[in-house]
């Protein structure tokens, strides 16, 4: 029943995208744009300072995802799908689960470009230890959304939403975006550093396991009147 | 407790009146000497910054789950202080820093955790000013995740980065510095619990006057009736 709970709301997630391609098409040009932007901050004389690479690309993941979260909600909150969802008889984590989700599969679509979009800008060896590098991006962008799916649904209601949602998600995703920035930059050492890319894997696969489970735990009691 | 808030103020205040006598006897750190003296204050400051984010933080989850209007309250006036004691540690660090290391800031594991949990704190009090109706949740959420994310930013940050000295520098004390350093540390705390109660019983003053104001609209609201 939680499944599939969960599988419909992906699934209606996922239709409304399909057909209006709204969020997927916005968001991945919104990437690409913050790529572009830090490249001319970072980049001089034609070469990239050292670890920009790494950072660009976890940059670019945290902006488009907090972009992308904002207007997910926002579309739900538009068409009072979210109070419908809520009225109906469905377990709440189950909903939280659904909705993140469906954030997880759009960040996946998003990273897919922006991936190959910095190998070709700054000469990053992404395919040099590729399972490393996904296994970074699935644990940290699991954190990311797990603390930005809630937050963003939280939100909703309140006043302000567009701003708060960044001035409160970024504080507490910090350990995300340094663990993903430094274990990635190991990765793209010209020899991959690939103990020190392990250790930043558990330590996000741990924040993974603590958010998620809070979520889930703190889901229901933000989410009634 | 919250009508002692004033003598607990007041004793505070003694104290910080005699402290830096105190301060000023104890003995000459051997390499930074009179820098060194700042430590009195800014420790302190920083352990009340924890205790405050950690009050705060359980408040919240009881508010959350219980719903007890206190708890809510606890957490706020808790949270207004992990600000305002994290102010302290943030301006008396970095003057301690630029002496006894050269620069005013590094991102050394504890200075980046502490503006970190500052910051999550000040995130926490402008969500409960500016998110509108309801906003007491939100920043309960807030309060939760933070602390959760304590250890989380100090673990990172911390094979990051470390220059500071670690926290067994406080139990190795030499005495003659213990007794002036315990001695900050309880007008910290008495300061703390002092502000703490005053903030608390000021909310509930302002909830008692809502409701008045509330129950004077229902009157008047009931009044016009009758006389349609």
């Amino acid at each position: 029943m939680f499944l599939r709970v969960a599988w419909l709301i992906v699934q209606k997630d996922l239709t409304v995208e399909v057909r209006s391609r709204e969020l997927i098409y916005t968001t991945a040009f919104f990437a690409v744009s913050c790529v572009l932007v830090f490249a001319f901050a970072l980049v001089r004389e034609g070469r990239p300072l050292e670890d920009a690479a790494a950072g660009i690309l976890w940059i670019a993941i945290a902006f488009a995802g907090t972009l992308a979260l904002g207007r997910t909600f926002e579309r739900e909150r538009h068409t009072e799908t979210l109070r419908a969802l809520l009225l109906a008889p469905a377990s709440r984590p189950a909903i939280y689960v659904g909705k993140l989700a469906g954030i997880l599969l759009l960040m996946a679509a998003v990273e897919a470009v922006l991936v190959p979009l910095v190998a070709l800008f700054f000469d990053a060896p992404v395919l040099a230890r590729p399972m490393y590098l996904l296994a970074l991006l699935v644990s940290g962008t699991v954190g990311f959304a797990a603390v930005g799916t809630l937050f963003a649904a939280m939100l909703v209601r309140a006043r302000s939403r567009d701003v708060l949602l960044p001035v409160l998600l970024y504080p507490i995703t910090i350990p995300v975006i340094i663990a993903g920035v430094r274990g990635t930059a190991a990765l793209f050492q010209p020899e991959p550093d690939v103990e020190m890319a392990r250790m930043w894997i558990a330590i996000l696969g741990f924040f993974d396991v603590v958010f998620v489970t809070l979520s889930l735990w703190t889901f229901e009691p933000l989410m009634t009147e | 407790m919250s009508r002692y808030y004033g003598a607990l103020i007041v004793v505070a205040m003694g104290m910080f009146a005699v402290a830096p006598v105190l301060v000023a006897n104890a003995p000459y750190e051997s390499t930074m000497g009179l820098v060194q003296k700042i430590f009195y204050y800014h420790v302190p400051s920083a352990m009340m910054m924890f205790l405050a984010a950690f009050v705060c933080g359980i408040a919240s989850a009881v508010y959350l789950f219980r719903k007890t209007p206190a708890a809510d309250r606890l957490a706020a006036a808790a949270g207004e202080l992990t600000v305002v004691f994290g102010m302290i540690v943030l301006v008396t660090g970095p003057l301690w820093a630029r002496k006894a290391w050269g620069v005013w800031w590094q991102w050394d594991a504890r200075l980046t955790s502490s503006l970190l949990l500052w910051m999550i704190f000040v995130a926490y009090l402008l969500v409960r000013k500016y998110g509108g109706p309801g906003s007491e949740k939100l920043g309960a959420a807030m309060a939760i995740f933070g602390m959760a994310n304590v250890p989380f930013v100090y673990v990172s940050v911390n094979i990051w980065r470390t220059l500071h000295p670690r926290t067994s520098v406080v139990p190795d004390l030499p005495a003659p510095m213990m007794g002036p350093f315990l001695f900050s540390a309880v007008a910290f705390l008495l300061l703390f619990v002092g502000l703490l109660s005053a903030r608390m019983a000021l909310e509930r003053a302002r909830a008692t006057v809502e409701q008045v104001y509330r129950e004077a609209d229902e009157g008047d609201e009931w009044e016009r009736r009758g006389e349609e």
